[in-house]
């Protein structure tokens, strides 16, 4: 076993029991701003995009890698915008009427 | 150079963690996304810093369009549609792991080592299976697609047969990783896989459906940090994956079915049971609706995916208001598959302005019920089927229910008397304590608004 798959390995399922443990406290009330902000962070796969596109490698992997950019970008910005609106709605008391974000 | 890189990495990954940790109660939550902002920021920045990039023209272009795309998506999309905005961002984040792993193959030919080629080949199978399964999910989100099952005879072994070529050919590939031509074979069935298995999902399946790619999508961007030899990619898809599996998890255990009944289970295909005899129930108008809600000390609202349908959210806040200014007790029970996604109801409610601590999970509402007076049931159904806990040849059998039967009486908002997803009849409809209000949500409960305006305000007793 190489040395890269060894480490790769202990830091993947260390990772998965940590993200187990912290997930399973969020409760069910915040299930849709958890998933919307997993997925921000899974975005972070940008920045293998960015390696691949800006590389030089050539037409092909550099088109692919800025198609691949420009995925994880949407997801990451929209992922954050959208989870923190959401998490703007969860109050104790009502707002001023009004509906709109303030 | 490359220690700063290591250095900001490493923080990238605490901020994911700690972003995940405070987002476990509503007051710390806004913190956890700045936290992850932050880290994505920093981990960004470092990335461009590295000596590798060279030309920096075609990233630009790409970060300004998704900055352009993402933007707009994030302010403007209406909590309504999050789940079908999440399909998409499931799309989007397979696409760009499937997309890396092709052209990583293609340019570390033809030396390319057997332990990368796997983990390019995971990366590949579930990137591009993620891919077309969310755009089929969010077809049917969207209403593109018909939201029931799509099944035909020998699906399942026409499905799993195609599945393990899919595996087949990765196994190929891990073992002579040259043989180029297996590539495009491998990414065409892997979308193909995609498409089949999520064609035969209906809709109330979608909150584990989802999850599930939630969770598939976390493991290729794992395997995209193991194929590129990096940590941060790896804890990122290490969090997200657990994150889906985790909900997948409880979704499935909210509804008493297993992945595998789930994924090949067909529920929901067609109803179960013909129409049954028509057995007698009582059905009420809004004025009555209005006296009874009105005279209780105790209500339980329980929404559903009619509700959501409906968009008739903010005249049940307005409903839930108007009873607490007379003097009722207010709560809102949520089963965790309520709607199409997992939390689906508390957003919507939320966004409708009902505070959190309103909001009861099963758990914790359960013991309740025998204490309501009245429960209002919004375009929820198999959610609050006693056959759950007492039919052992019913379909939906050790599913946890909200006992909504346990309550003294019990107010149904339904646009008719057909079955629920699961395609039985729900006998809480037919028992002496349920009276049927009959009409499209939004505006039945809008009538009882407009009757409860003209009752006079109770003294407090």
């Amino acid at each position: 076993m190489s040395r890269a798959l060894e480490v790769g390995l202990y830091v993947f399922v260390l990772a998965s029991f940590l993200g187990f443990t912290v997930i399973s406290r969020v409760p069910g009330l915040l299930h849709t701003p958890l998933m919307s902000l997993t997925n921000a962070i899974s975005a972070i796969s940008l920045i293998g995009s960015l390696l691949l596109a800006g590389s030089g490698h050539g037409g092909f992997a550099t088109a692919l890698g800025a198609i691949a950019v420009f995925a994880s970008t949407t997801n990451a910005v929209s992922g954050f915008i959208l989870t923190d609106r959401m998490l703007r709605l969860f109050r104790l008391r009502r707002a001023p009427s009004s509906g709109d974000d303030p | 150079m490359g220690v700063l890189i290591s250095v900001a990495y490493l923080f990238a990954g605490v901020s994911f963690v700690l972003a995940l940790k405070w987002l476990s109660h509503p007051t710390t939550a806004r913190r956890g996304v700045r936290t992850g902002e932050v880290g994505m920021a920093v981990a960004v920045v470092a990335t461009l810093a590295n000596a590798e990039i060279v030309d920096v023209r075609w990233i630009a272009v790409a970060l300004v369009l998704g900055v352009a795309a993402g933007v707009p998506l994030g302010l403007l999309v209406p909590m309504t549609a999050v789940p079908q905005r999440t399909a998409i961002s499931h799309a989007f984040g397979a696409l760009a792991a499937g997309l890396v792993g092709v052209a990583e193959y293609t340019l570390r030919q033809p030396a390319l080592e057997r332990f990368t080629m796997a983990a390019l080949g995971i990366e590949m199978l579930l990137g591009f299976l993620t891919v077309a399964g969310s755009m089929v999910a969010f077809g049917k989100l969207q209403g593109v697609l018909r939201d029931r099952a799509w099944t035909y005879t020998g699906q399942n072994a026409v499905n799993l047969t195609m599945l393990a070529a899919a595996m087949v050919l990765v196994v190929l590939l891990v073992i002579e990783p040259s043989r180029t031509v297996l590539l495009a074979p491998l990414v065409v069935l892997s979308l193909a896989v995609g498409v089949m298995l999520v064609i035969r999902i209906g809709g109330a399946d979608m909150p584990t459906v989802i999850s599930l790619l939630n969770g598939y999508a976390g493991l290729a961007a794992a395997a995209m940090g193991f194929a590129l030899d990096n940590r941060l990619l790896i804890v990122a898809g290490a969090l997200d994956g657990s994150s889906g599996f985790l909900l997948s998890v409880i979704m499935c255990r909210a509804m008493n079915r297993s992945f595998t009944n789930v994924l090949f289970g067909g529920f929901g295909a067609e109803p179960t049971r013909d129409a049954t005899e028509r057995r007698p129930y009582r059905q009420v108008g809004p004025e009555e609706t209005a006296m009874i809600l009105d005279a209780a000390q105790h209500v339980i609202v329980i929404p559903g995916y009619g509700m959501a349908a409906a968009q008739a959210q903010h005249v049940v806040r307005d409903l839930s208001e108007l009873l607490r200014a007379h003097g009722v007790d207010v709560r809102f029970a949520i089963h965790p598959v309520a709607g199409r996604m997992p939390g689906h109801m508390n957003v919507l409610l939320a966004e409708a302005n009902v505070p959190y601590d309103q909001l009861f999970d099963l758990e914790q509402i359960n013991p309740e019920f025998p204490r309501a007076d009245a429960v209002l049931v919004v375009g929820a159904n198999d959610v609050v089927n006693p056959a759950a806990r007492t039919d052992t040849h019913s379909p939906i059998y050790g599913m946890p229910i909200l006992d909504a039967d346990r309550a003294r009486t019990v107010i149904v908002v339904k646009r008719s008397m057909r079955a629920g997803f699961a395609g039985v009849d729900n006998d809480l409809f037919y028992l002496d304590k349920t009276q049927m209000l009959f009409g499209d949500a939004k505006s039945v409960i809008g009538q009882v608004v407009e009757e409860l305006k003209r009752l006079p305000a109770r003294t407090a007793v």
